[in-house]
C-alpha cells in the first residue's frame, strides 16, 4: 500500500507543482490544494498505514494508527482551508481591479 | 540597580515622558522641564568626586543575559567620571542655551528633547558600562541619535544627506569595533573591560590581538572624526548649533577617545598602537587645521577645527602609550606626561570649543549668516559676544592667559619627549613629531584669529544682512558665558582640575604605572622659564601673524581643481556605486515573476533533499512491512492518479474546480481507509464548503485560456515539477521503509488517558498537548477571515466596522426550490445536532471543536442558500466577525487560566463529577478551550461565506 500511495503522492505533488508554474493564477490556487493534499497523504504514510485501530482508547484495540500526523494533518487541513478562501478572494478581486489572472501581466514595473 | 544605572537610565525614560507630555505642552518651553534632568545628573555625579579621588567608585552589576555573560554592569572611575561630567555638565548647559534658540512656536521643539535625552542616556551608558557588549549597545544608540538630531530639519535636503553619511561612517566603525571586542572577549574569555584588562598580559601574543587593536581603532577613529573618516563632522553641521555644540564638538565625537583611553591598560605598550594612534592623530591634527583655515562658513571653520584638535588629543594619548614600555621605572612618569596633557586639553577643548559654537549661534542667530565673507565688524553691535569669542579663541589659539596656552604647552612639552625616543624605531621619524605639532599650531593660530577678526572686527557690512545685528538675549548669553568664564578659571586655577578630575582618569588610563595606594601626582604650572616650548608658542604666534596678514589679502580659499579629488567625492561615488551595484545584484533575480520564484524554491527544495537523502546512505525500500492492497483501494488510487493527470490540460474552469474537489474527496476516503475518522469528517466538510466558495467566487474568475508560453518554459516547468514529485515519492518511501529514530507518538497513545483525560488522542493532541500550536493556528485562521472580509470591503465603499448594508443582489445561489425549502428545514436540525453532538463527544470521541465548528458552519451555509441571506441573517441574527473575537479569547483565557494555579500558559485540567441528570460526568478546562475553537471555526467559515457571497 505505501509503495502506491507513494507514487500517488508524486503524481500529484508533481502536478501540483506544475500547475503553480503556471501564468494563470486559478490554475496556481488549484495547485495548491493539491500540493496540499500531497503533503497530507504524505504525512500519513510516513507513519505507516493501516498498523492498528483508529487512536480513539475507546476503540481498545491492541495497538493504534499513529496519531500525532493526524493531529498535524486536522490542523493543516483547516489552516489551508482559510489561505485557500483568501487566495481566491485576493485572485477575483485582482481580476476585477485588473482586469487579468495573468501573473506575467500583474508583474510590477521595471522601473520600481 | 545603583545610582549609576538610574542616571543612565533616567534621560531615557525622561526621553519617552517628554514624547507624550511635549506635543500636549502649549504654555511653556519644553527644554524648561527637561533642564532639571542633566542638573541632577550633573550634581550626582560632582557628588561622586571625592569618592572616586579614593578609588571607590565601584562596580555594580545588573544581570541581563548572564547566560551569556551580558550585564548591564557600570563602573566609575576617574575617566568614566571625568566623561559623565562632560556630558551631564555641558548637557546642562547646551539645553538651557536651546530654549532660547530654538523657537518652541516654530519648531517641533520637544522632538528636538527626545533625541537629546537619548544621546545623553546613551553617551552616559557608553562611558559607564563595563561590559563590552552594553557598551557596544550605547555606541551605536549614540550614532542613531545624533543621526535623528543632524536631520533634525529633515526637509533639508543636505540635513538628510549629512545624517545618513554620518550614521553610515560612525555604525561602519561601530561594527568593526564589535568585531574587535568579540575577539578580545574569545581571547580573555569574559567581556568585562575590566576583566580583560586585567588579562591583559596572556592575550597579548595571541594571533588575534593585532587585528583586536585595528577594528577597535576603527570604532574610535570613526566614532571621533580622525582622518580620512573625518569627512562626516563637517556635514553633521546642518545639525541645529546646539547640537554642533553638544554632540559634535565637546561629547559625542569624545566617545572614539574615551575608547582610545579606556583600551589604553590592554594595548599601550603595543608599538603598532602607539604607531596607530599618534599618528592618526598627528595626520588629522596637521589636515584639520590646514582645512578650517580655508573655510568660509564659520560653522564649517569650527568641524575642521574640531578635527583637528580631536586629532590632537588623540595623538597625546598615543605619545603617553609610550610610558607603558617603561612600566615600573622612572621614565615612565617622563612619558605619562602626555596622558596628563590630553586628559587636560580634553576639558579645555569642551570648553572653549563649546563657547565658540554658542558664540557661532548667536551670530547666526542674531544676523541670519554664518558666511566669513559677510561678516564683520560686530564687536560694536555684540559686545558681550565678542567677549566670549576673543577669550574662546584665544584660548584655542593657546595664547596666555587661558587654559588654552597651558594645554598647548603641556602639548610642545610632550612632543619634543616623543623625538628623543629611542625605541619603536621613533629615531627615524621622531624629529618630525615636533614639527607637525609645531606647523599645526600655526594654523590653529591663524584659524583662530581669522574667527574673531573676520566676524567681529573690520568693516561692517549691514547691507549683506537679511537682520540688523543686535546684542543676542541674556538667556543666549548664559551658557557660553559660563563656559568662557571656565575658560579663565582653568587657566589661573588648573590644579582645581588637576587633582579632583585629572589625578583620577590618569589612574584610570595608566592603571599599571601605580603601585597600589600610590596616586598621580599632576601639578601643573603656568610659567616653566625660559624654555624650548615658550619658544615654540613665540613663534607659533609670530608667523601665525604674518601668515593671518597675507592670507588676509590673498584668500587661499578652495579651487574647484582640489574639490575634484577630495574624500567626499570618494564617498559620495563610492555610496552610489553600491547602490547601482546591489540593485543590480538584486535585480538580477528578483524579476518579480512569480514564475521564477516558485523555480528558485523548487529547485532548492528538489537540490537539497536529493543531496540529503544521498548522503545519508539513498533510500532503502523495505516492503516488508507495508499494508496490504486491496482491490477498492487500487480502484481509488488508479482514477485520482487518472483525474489528476488531467488537470494541466483542462481548459474550462469549471471542469478544473470540480476535479480539484474530486480529488479533495478521494484524499477523505483513503483517511477512511487509513483509520483517520476525524480527518475524514473534517476534509470531507471542508472540501465541501471549498467547492461552494469556488463556485461563488466562479463567475468572478476569468476564463482559462490556453497558456501561450514557449515550448522551453514548459519543457522547464514539467522537469521541476516531475522532479520534485519523484524526490517527494522517494522521500515516501524512505521514511515508511526505515526509522531513524523512536517515534514519539507512542508517549500520546498511552498518556491521553493519563494526563489529560480524554480518549480520542487526536483532540487530546490538539487541545491539550498542542494547545498552543493550535491557539495560534485559530488565530491565524482569524487573520485570513479578516483580510478577506476587508479585501472585499475595500473597494466596494462599505464601511469596513458593522454589519454592513443589506443589499438585495445576493451572489450566494438563492433557490427557489420548494423541495430544498421544506428538507432543509428539516435537516438543518439535524445538522446542527451532530454538530453539537460532535462537538461535545470530541475529547472522547471522533469530533471535537474544528469538525462540530465546521459542521456547523455547513448547517448555516445550506441555510442560507435554501432561504437566502436576509432569511437566515434574521433567524440567527449573530455578527460572526465578533464570534472569532469571542472564540479567540475565550481559548486565550482559558490557557491564562492556568495562571491563577502557578501554573504554565494553557495548563489544562480536568476532574470527574457526579452531577444531576447525567450522573458522573467528565469536565476538563479542556472543553473550554475547544469551545473558543469552536466558536472562532464557526465564526471564520461563516465570516468568509458571508463576505464572499455578499460581494457583487
Amino acid at each position: 500500500m505505501e509503495l502506491y500511495m507513494a507514487l500517488t503522492i508524486g503524481v500529484l505533488f508533481a502536478v501540483g507543482v506544475y500547475l503553480i508554474l503556471s501564468k494563470s493564477l486559478l490554475r496556481i490556487i488549484l495547485g495548491t490544494s493539491l500540493v496540499t493534499h500531497a503533503i497530507h497523504l504524505l504525512l500519513l504514510t510516513t507513519a505507516r498505514l493501516k498498523t492498528g485501530a483508529a487512536p480513539l482508547l475507546g476503540e481498545k484495540a491492541e495497538s493504534y494508527v499513529d496519531p500525532l500526523p493526524q493531529a498535524l494533518i486536522l490542523t493543516s487541513i483547516v489552516i489551508s482551508f482559510g489561505v485557500t478562501s483568501f487566495f481566491f478572494v485576493l485572485a477575483y478581486k485582482a481580476y476585477q481591479r485588473l482586469g487579468t489572472d495573468d501573473m506575467e501581466e500583474l508583474r510590477g514595473r521595471e522601473d520600481e | 540597580m545603583s545610582l549609576l544605572h538610574i542616571a543612565i537610565l533616567a534621560p531615557l525614560f525622561y526621553a519617552i515622558l517628554t514624547g507624550i507630555i511635549g506635543i500636549k505642552l502649549k504654555g511653556i518651553h519644553t527644554g524648561w522641564l527637561v533642564l532639571p534632568v542633566p542638573t541632577v545628573i550633573f550634581g550626582f555625579f560632582l557628588s561622586m568626586i571625592p569618592i572616586v579621588q579614593q578609588g571607590n567608585g565601584g562596580l555594580h552589576e545588573l544581570p541581563w543575559i548572564p547566560s551569556l555573560g551580558i550585564n548591564f554592569s557600570v563602573y566609575l572611575d576617574g575617566l568614566s567620571l571625568l566623561f559623565s561630567l562632560l556630558i551631564s555638565g555641558i548637557g546642562m548647559l547646551v539645553v538651557l542655551y536651546s530654549i532660547y534658540y530654538l523657537d518652541k512656536k516654530r519648531e517641533a521643539v520637544h522632538r528636538f528633547y527626545v533625541y537629546l535625552l537619548i544621546f545623553m542616556g546613551a553617551m552616559l551608558g557608553v562611558v559607564l558600562s563595563d561590559n563590552m557588549m552594553v557598551l557596544y549597545g550605547f555606541w551605536e544608540l549614540t550614532s542613531i541619535s545624533s543621526f535623528l538630531l543632524i536631520a533634525f530639519w529633515y526637509n533639508r535636503e543636505r540635513s538628510r544627506y549629512g545624517a545618513l553619511k554620518s550614521m553610515l561612517i560612525t555604525v561602519f566603525g561601530g561594527l568593526a569595533m564589535f568585531t574587535g571586542f568579540l575577539m578580545l572577549s574569545a581571547m580573555a574569555g569574559s567581556l568585562s573591560v575590566r576583566e580583560v584588562i586585567a588579562q591583559t598580559g596572556e592575550i597579548v601574543g595571541e594571533p588575534l590581538f593585532l587585528p583586536a587593536m585595528i577594528l577597535i581603532l576603527l570604532g574610535a577613529f570613526t566614532k571621533s572624526a580622525q582622518f580620512p573618516f573625518h569627512i562626516w563632522l563637517p556635514d553633521a553641521m546642518e545639525a541645529p548649533t546646539p547640537v554642533s555644540a553638544y554632540l559634535h564638538s565637546a561629547t559625542m565625537v569624545k566617545a572614539g577617545i574615551y575608547l582610545v583611553a579606556r583600551f589604553s591598560p590592554v594595548f599601550a605598550g603595543q608599538p603598532e598602537w602607539f604607531w596607530l594612534v599618534s599618528g592618526a592623530g598627528l595626520c588629522t591634527l596637521i589636515y584639520g587645521s590646514v582645512r578650517a583655515m580655508k573655510q568660509t562658513d564659520l560653522k564649517a571653520l569650527l568641524a575642521f577645527s574640531t578635527i583637528s584638535q580631536l586629532g590632537l588629543i588623540m595623538s597625546l594619548f598615543g605619545l603617553g602609550s609610550a610610558s607603558a614600555f617603561f612600566t615600573g621605572s622612572a621614565d615612565a612618569l617622563f612619558y605619562t606626561k602626555a596622558t596628563t596633557a590630553a586628559v587636560f586639553h580634553l576639558i579645555n577643548h569642551a570648553t572653549f570649543k563649546g563657547a565658540l559654537f554658542m558664540v557661532v549661534g548667536i551670530v547666526d542667530h542674531e544676523t541670519g549668516t554664518r558666511d566669513l565673507r559677510r561678516l564683520g565688524g560686530l564687536m560694536a553691535l555684540m559686545p558681550i559676544t565678542f567677549t566670549i569669542a576673543v577669550i574662546g579663541a584665544f584660548s584655542m589659539a593657546g595664547l596666555p592667559p587661558f587654559n588654552g596656552f597651558l594645554s598647548k604647552e603641556m602639548f610642545f612639552t610632550a612632543v619634543l619627549q616623543a623625538a628623543k625616543m629611542d625605541f619603536w624605531n621613533v629615531q627615524t621619524w621622531g624629529v618630525l613629531i615636533p614639527v607637525i605639532a609645531w606647523i599645526a599650531s600655526i594654523f590653529t593660530f591663524v584659524y583662530s584669529m581669522i574667527l574673531v577678526f573676520k566676524t567681529f572686527l573690520g568693516k561692517g557690512k549691514p547691507e549683506a544682512l537679511e537682520k540688523t545685528p543686535h546684542e543676542a538675549p541674556m538667556g543666549l548669553l548664559i551658557s557660553p558665558v559660563i563656559l568662557a568664564s571656565l575658560v579663565v578659571v582653568f587657566g589661573f586655577f588648573p590644579n582645581l582640575l588637576s587633582y579632583s578630575l585629572i589625578e583620577p582618569a590618569m589612574a584610570a588610563v595608566l592603571p599599571n604605572m601605580l603601585s597600589s595606594g600610590e596616586q598621580f601626582d599632576v601639578h601643573i604650572t603656568f610659567w616653566h622659564g625660559w624654555n624650548a616650548e615658550i619658544f615654540m608658542t613665540l613663534g607659533v604666534i609670530l608667523i601665525g601673524i604674518l601668515i593671518f596678514l597675507i592670507f588676509n589679502k590673498y584668500r587661499l580659499l578652495n579651487s574647484p581643481w582640489t574639490e575634484r579629488f577630495t574624500l567626499n567625492r570618494l564617498y559620495d561615488k563610492g555610496l552610489a556605486g553600491y547602490e547601482k551595484g546591489s540593485s543590480k545584484v538584486t535585480k538580477s533575480y528578483m524579476t518579480g515573476s512569480i514564475r521564477h520564484y516558485v523555480i528558485y524554491i523548487f529547485a532548492a527544495f528538489v537540490l537539497l533533499l536529493t543531496y540529503a537523502i544521498v548522503d545519508s546512505g539513498g533510500v532503502k525500500i523495505d516492503t516488508s512491512g507495508f499494508a496490504p492492497v486491496s482491490f477498492y483501494e487500487m480502484v481509488i488510487i488508479i482514477s485520482m492518479i487518472g483525474s489528476v493527470l488531467v488537470l494541466p490540460f483542462v481548459k474550462n474552469r469549471l471542469i478544473a474546480i470540480i476535479i480539484t474537489g474530486m480529488s479533495g474527496y478521494m484524499v477523505t476516503l483513503f483517511f477512511v481507509l487509513f483509520r483517520a475518522p476525524d480527518l475524514a469528517l473534517t476534509q470531507m466538510i471542508v472540501e465541501t464548503v471549498s467547492v461552494m466558495l469556488f463556485l461563488l467566487c466562479f463567475y468572478h474568475l476569468p476564463k482559462l485560456r490556453k497558456e501561450m508560453v514557449p515550448l522551453r518554459f514548459k519543457w522547464t516547468n514539467a522537469i521541476i515539477s516531475i522532479a520534485a514529485g519523484a524526490v517527494v515519492t522517494l522521500l515516501a518511501l524512505g521514511a515508511s521503509s526505515d526509522r531513524l529514530f523512536a517515534s514519539i507518538s507512542d508517549y500520546y497513545i498511552k498518556e491521553s488517558y493519563n494526563l489529560a483525560g480524554g480518549k480520542n488522542i487526536v483532540n487530546v493532541i490538539l487541545v491539550d498537548f498542542r494547545g498552543f500550536d493550535t491557539m495560534l493556528e485559530i488565530m491565524v485562521l482569524g487573520i485570513a477571515a479578516f483580510g478577506i472580509y476587508a479585501l472585499i470591503k475595500i473597494d466596494s465603499g462599505d464601511e469596513i466596522i458593522g454589519l454592513g448594508d443589506r443589499r438585495v443582489d445576493l451572489m450566494l445561489p438563492n433557490s427557489n426550490d420548494v423541495i430544498l425549502r421544506t428538507i432543509s428545514k428539516l435537516v438543518i436540525f439535524i445538522i446542527l445536532t451532530f454538530a453539537l453532538y460532535l462537538f461535545l463527544s470530541g475529547h472522547n470521541n471522533t469530533g471535537g471543536g474544528f469538525i462540530g465548528g465546521l459542521m456547523t458552519a455547513a448547517a448555516l451555509v445550506l441555510l442560507s442558500m435554501a432561504f437566502g441571506m436576509n432569511i437566515s441573517e434574521k433567524i440567527i441574527p449573530v455578527n460572526f466577525r465578533t464570534m472569532i473575537a469571542a472564540g479567540l479569547l475565550i481559548a486565550l483565557l482559558t490557557g491564562m487560566g492556568s495562571f491563577l494555579f502557578d501554573a504554565p500558559f494553557l495548563s489544562q485540567a480536568f476532574d470527574y463529577f457526579t452531577l444531576p441528570l447525567l450522573g458522573k460526568t467528565e469536565l476538563a478546562t479542556a472543553v473550554l478551550f475547544d469551545l473558543g475553537v469552536y466558536l472562532a471555526v464557526v465564526g471564520v467559515t461563516m465570516t468568509i461565506i458571508y463576505s464572499i457571497g455578499r460581494d457583487n
